[in-house]
This record gives C-alpha cells, structure tokens and sequence, in this order.
C-alpha cells in the first residue's frame, strides 16, 4: 500500500518505520526537517518538508495515488483539516486522524472521519491497570 | 442578531467594534488571556477567554442561541474547526470563516462553512478593479445558485462598438443585466440597445462562460 503520514514526531516517525518493515511504500511530511531524526535507521520511504494543510504539499506528497493517509501533527485543527482535504479533495480510499480532545474526536467520529483519540484510550488502559 | 466571534486580533476587534455599533449582541472568544483583557477594559465585558474550538467553550458561550459565527483567527485550520463545531454541534444558521489560503475555499465550501473570506482573493479583486485594462472584473458571487456579477469594459478599440445587444453572440449561460454609460446612467439592457465605447456591462454569469461572455461583448 502507499502510506501517506502528516508529522514525524514520535508517532509517526515510529509509525512509518513499522509500515516500511512490512513493505509498504512510505511517505512522510512534516514542517521541520529536524523531525525526521525520529526515522528509523536506513529508512527508505520519502521524508518530505512541507505543510500537510497545503494542498500543493500533499501532492508532492503523492496523496493522488496514496491508498491511506494519516494526520498525525501536534495540532487537532491540522490533523482534521488535513485528513477533510485527504478525503473531499484528494479522495484517499482509507483516511485516518489524530485528536486529542475527545469531545471533537466524537463530533468527526460522526461526521465520517476515522478519527482516534489517544486521550480516552490511554485514560481507559490506566483506569483498567488501577482498578486491576 | 447574537454574533460571536472567534479570534480576538485585529481583525475580530475591529469587527466586534463595527457589530456593537450596528446594534447587534457580540462575544469574542479569545484563547489569549491579556488579548483578553485588552478587549474588555476597551469594550467592555464581551470577551470570553477559552478556546473557541472547544465544545465546551461554546456551550458556555450560548452557542445554541447565535444567529452566526465568524471565525477570524490567523490560522485556517482553527477557523475551519470553530465553524464546523458551531454548525454540526450547535446548528448555528450561519459561520463565516477568514481563510488566509485562497485554496483552501473550495475545501471549505464543501464542509458546509456558509461564507469565506479571503484577504488574498479580496486584494486580487480591487486590482483588478482599479486595473482599467482587465477585460472582466468580478463584482460578486451568488455563492448559493454558482453564479457571478460581473463587469466587463467595452474599450474603444472593441468590434462590437454599435452593434446592438442581440447581434452579440452571448453564451447560454450569461445574462446582460445593465449598462453603465460615461454619463454615469444606467440602461437595462434589451435586445436593440447598441453597446458604445467606454461602457461598462454588468452581467451575471456562470464561471465556465466567463470566457465566452467576455469574448462576444468586446468582440474579441
């Protein structure tokens, strides 16, 4: 599959190096070239400089072919804007995002998008750990 | 009509200075705490510190009860969520967002935001506006029909100059809905009126005719 990933931080750097391990073609983007240190060694996917809200950056990006794109930025707003611009615009059969802030998450939930929010599942794995 | 107001920078005090003297209830939501209190010993008690992306916030902001948003932050993607909160949690009737990317409009659009602004676009229409060799200069789009108002000089040099209206080979889409003569009188066009130098036609269109409207007035 072409894996399209919006930011390199810990995440999705990780993410693009498992991805890549199982053969699949791997494209990253993010603002700060710094961020792409968090690759694997010997990553052979694209690492690419540029704004995943900027419809010019996703092509680059090769979002028109992509078969899955991923919004992973530090920003909420972004990620949602990203992965709307990734499904209305551009189309990408599997579209996938981060939120934290559960309430939004639960709004695009219902809006279509596949939205996850890292906020209420790890909240769930501590309470379950704490309550045994 | 109960506004509220998303991003209290220039653009959203000036506004909210504009909407209060035209009588309207406004609130500025404004993540900045000092922006905050800036506005408040300004304008009084009308600003609500909190992040205007926020659910929660707009609950507490009475949400459910404004007539419209408008989200005028810096950032397009903050702009976009706010509407998108008001309209899908809170059925507001209308958001307006500011967009700084004048692409971003189309993807805008299709979330269902009301109206966009974009600063870019706006500049780009008053050059064109005041650029007196730009053959059509677009006046304004009826966003909801996807139609524009359109003005299109008639330079002396046209072909067309004396011909009248009906002669003119018009495309299907586009409607002649007035003449401005030098005198400044405005004539409702029909079909034996004769097109002069120097006039400007107003006209509505649909975008893929633009063209062809342009075209068959100067006789190009």
């Amino acid at each position: 599959m072409k894996v399209v990933i919006m930011g390199c931080g810990r995440v999705g750097g990780r993410l693009a190096g498992l991805l890549e391990a199982n053969g699949h073609s791997v494209t990253v983007l993010d603002l700060d070239p710094y961020s792409f240190r968090r690759l694997p060694p010997g990553f052979k996917g694209t690492a690419l400089v540029g704004n995943g809200i900027d419809q010019e950056a996703l092509k680059k990006a090769g979002i028109e072919e992509a078969d899955v794109f991923v919004a992973l930025t530090q920003g909420d707003n972004r990620n949602v804007m990203a992965a709307q611009i990734a499904k209305h615009i551009f189309n990408v059969p599997r579209v996938m995002c981060r939120i934290y802030d559960p309430l939004r998450c639960d709004m695009y939930q219902t809006l279509g998008l596949e939205a996850i929010s890292p906020t209420t599942i790890f909240a769930e794995i501590l309470r379950e750990k704490i309550e045994g | 009509m109960y506004i509220i107001v998303i991003g209290g920078g220039r653009v959203g005090y000036y506004l909210t200075k504009a909407l209060l003297e035209e009588g309207h209830e406004v609130l500025i939501i404004e993540r900045n705490p000092s922006i905050c209190n800036a506005i408040a010993e300004e304008l009084g008690s009308i600003c609500y510190r909190g992040d205007g992306c926020e659910a929660i916030t707009l609950e507490q902001a009475g949400t459910a009860r404004a007539d419209m948003l408008v989200a005028v932050t810096g950032d397009d993607e903050d702009n976009l969520v706010a509407c998108q909160v008001a309209k899908h949690r809170f059925n507001v009737p209308r958001t307006i967002a500011r967009i700084r990317n004048p692409n971003n409009e189309v993807l805008f659009k299709k979330l269902g935001i009301d109206v966009t602004i974009s600063s870019t676009n706006l500049i780009l229409e008053h050059i064109q506006e005041e650029v007196p060799t730009h053959p059509l200069t677009h006046l304004l789009e009826i966003r909801s029909k996807g139609l524009q108002i359109v003005e299109v000089k008639i330079p002396a040099s046209s072909s067309t100059i004396g011909k009248p209206v009906k002669e003119l080979a018009l495309p299907r889409g586009s409607v002649l809905s007035l003449i401005i003569r030098k005198a400044r009188r405005p004539i409702v066009p029909t079909g034996n009126t004769v097109l002069e130098a120097e006039d400007q036609v107003i006209a509505v269109t649909d975008p893929a005719s633009e063209g062809a409207l342009r075209a068959a007035l100067r006789g190009e």
